[in-house]
């Protein structure tokens, strides 16, 4: 490691997504190997052609917030809001003085407040109105939520959101480790949220072509498409001196990250850009490919993604690539865009931390294109010293986290 | 419900008090309502009788609408409800 620079680790974690409302229930439901893709509820779902998601049930917001809090909130706020009290609470740290000064928060996100917007629209455009609540604009905003955070939890030192589709919290996350790792911050908060789950954001993506109506089967030969999911998760990157100064748990070590643009296509993957982003990964983190023992995979059900994804894996791990695991735990929260990254380290924590790996569900038939140890439909368990975690996003951004059993 | 009795219930619910609590004499500042609660409570109050409030947050003294108390808040209402409603 260069002279000077800090090891990072990861001493919070929270969520809230279709599987579970903190990590324990999700960690659970990724050994039960649960699907949390259910028949979508909001106004109009009748006349959409994808009427399923991985929706967060049961969820009662007065429960959590105050009206005040509710009319400044979108759902993503509110989703990432919990996340991050869950998260902190675990790492015991309470931020004040010179920790407050330097530590911020770093948020992926894409859609913003897409609730806000679907029921402004419909409230203007459908109903006629001519007025709206005058917090739209603060409700809807990307970084709402970032700013809520930085507010609840005093957080004064660098705090943005980073959008980049389908890659928003890799690419977070990547900023929040080298934010640490290069000093700059004793603490970041970071991970991402995702609420698109309403008639007009479900409406634009149909237009795509690449949902599928019944189930996310990663890998299968049947796979048909994308399910969109929601939540957030949030994760606490601490300086390694910092977090064993105080004593605190640590969950994992975050040691290297890479990005990489195809500069090709807006929507088509590249093997050739996901190869660039693991390799790169690995040579930051200065592991050797034999090292990985799982991948929690980009893995969104689509035919295009998930061969070219295994592809690469297969490229860049050589004879490995067969002896490595990977999976998409997609199946069961669904895709949750600009916050799926951080959802999906769970799955990576979870293989380091209690030699569990996520499986992938809904598989059913072997397809020769994407020929790996995809952890079919039960998890497995497996001692693991090193994960990966991919991002592909639309418009060709990949980011690559690698994590190290501590 | 009269003018003066929604003007108190809207604004007290943006202060979270009881409409009991408001008094023809109390500003905003003695309620605790804030920049971003005055703006909630002109939109709900826009909403409850259906009128258009000409007010600017950027410059609320050089609006046409007084806020200095309550009372002249029922007042400002009443006089938009008259010229907005004929």
């Amino acid at each position: 490691m260069a002279q000077g620079m800090k090891r990072v680790v990861i001493t919070g974690a929270g969520t809230i997504n279709a599987i579970g409302h903190n990590v324990a229930e999700t960690l659970e439901g990724f050994r039960e190997g649960r699907c949390g893709i259910g028949p979508l509820d909001f106004p109009d779902v009748e006349r959409l052609s994808i009427r399923i998601g991985g929706q967060v049930r049961g969820y009662d917001a007065e429960a959590r917030f105050n009206r005040q809090q509710l009319a400044l909130y979108d759902r993503f706020t509110q989703f990432t809001l919990l996340a991050v009290r869950e998260a902190v609470a675990q790492s015991g740290l309470s931020f004040d003085g010179e920790l407050a000064a330097r530590s911020g928060v770093v948020l992926g996100n894409s859609g913003g407040g897409m609730t806000t917007l679907d029921a402004n629209y419909r409230s203007v455009y459908e109903e006629g109105k001519n007025r709206v609540h005058p917090f739209v604009v603060p409700k809807l905003m990307n970084n709402a939520a970032a700013s809520h955070v930085s507010m609840e939890f005093n957080l004064k030192g660098p705090s943005f959101t980073v959008s980049t589709a389908c890659a928003s919290s890799n690419h977070a996350m990547s900023q929040a480790f080298q934010m640490v790792h290069g000093g700059m911050a004793p603490v970041m908060v970071t991970g991402g949220s995702e609420s698109m789950l309403c008639f007009g954001g479900v409406k634009a993506w149909e237009g795509l072509r690449v949902m599928s109506k019944d189930a996310c089967r990663p890998f299968s030969a049947n796979r048909n498409g994308m399910v969109q999911g929601e939540g957030a998760a949030v994760f606490v990157f601490e300086d390694y001196d910092h977090a064993k100064k105080r004593g605190a748990e640590i969950l994992a070590e975050v040691v290297g990250f890479a990005m990489s643009s195809d500069a090709a296509d807006i929507v088509m993957p590249s093997k050739n850009g996901a190869a660039r982003a693991i390799r790169g990964a690995m040579m930051d983190a200065r592991i050797n490919p034999e090292e990985v023992g799982y991948i929690n995979a980009h893995g969104t059900g689509t035919a295009a993604n998930d061969k070219t994804e295994c592809a690469a894996v297969a490229d860049v791990f050589g004879a490995h690539a067969d002896r490595l695991m990977i999976s998409s735990t997609k199946s069961m929260h669904g895709h949750l865009i600009g916050g799926t990254g951080a959802v999906e380290l769970l799955a990576c924590v979870m293989a380091l931390r209690d030699g569990v790996i996520a499986p992938t569900i809904g598989y059913e038939e072997p397809d020769p294109e994407c020929a790996l140890d995809v952890v079919p439909n039960e998890a497995r368990e497996a001692r693991v010293e090193v994960a990966l975690s991919n991002a592909f996003a639309f418009g060709g951004l990949n980011a690559v986290l690698a994590l190290r059993k501590v | 419900m009269n003018v003066k009795d929604k003007v108190f219930e809207i604004i007290a619910e943006q202060a979270v008090l009881e409409p009991s609590d408001v008094t023809m004499d109390s500003t905003l500042d003695d309620l605790g309502i804030d920049s971003l609660g005055l703006v909630e409570s002109i939109f709900a109050i826009e909403e409850a009788f259906d009128i258009s409030i000409p007010f600017n947050a950027n410059e609320p003294s050089e609006s046409d609408f007084d806020i200095s108390s309550v009372a002249s808040i029922v007042a400002g209402i009443e006089k938009l409800i008259a010229e907005q409603h004929d």
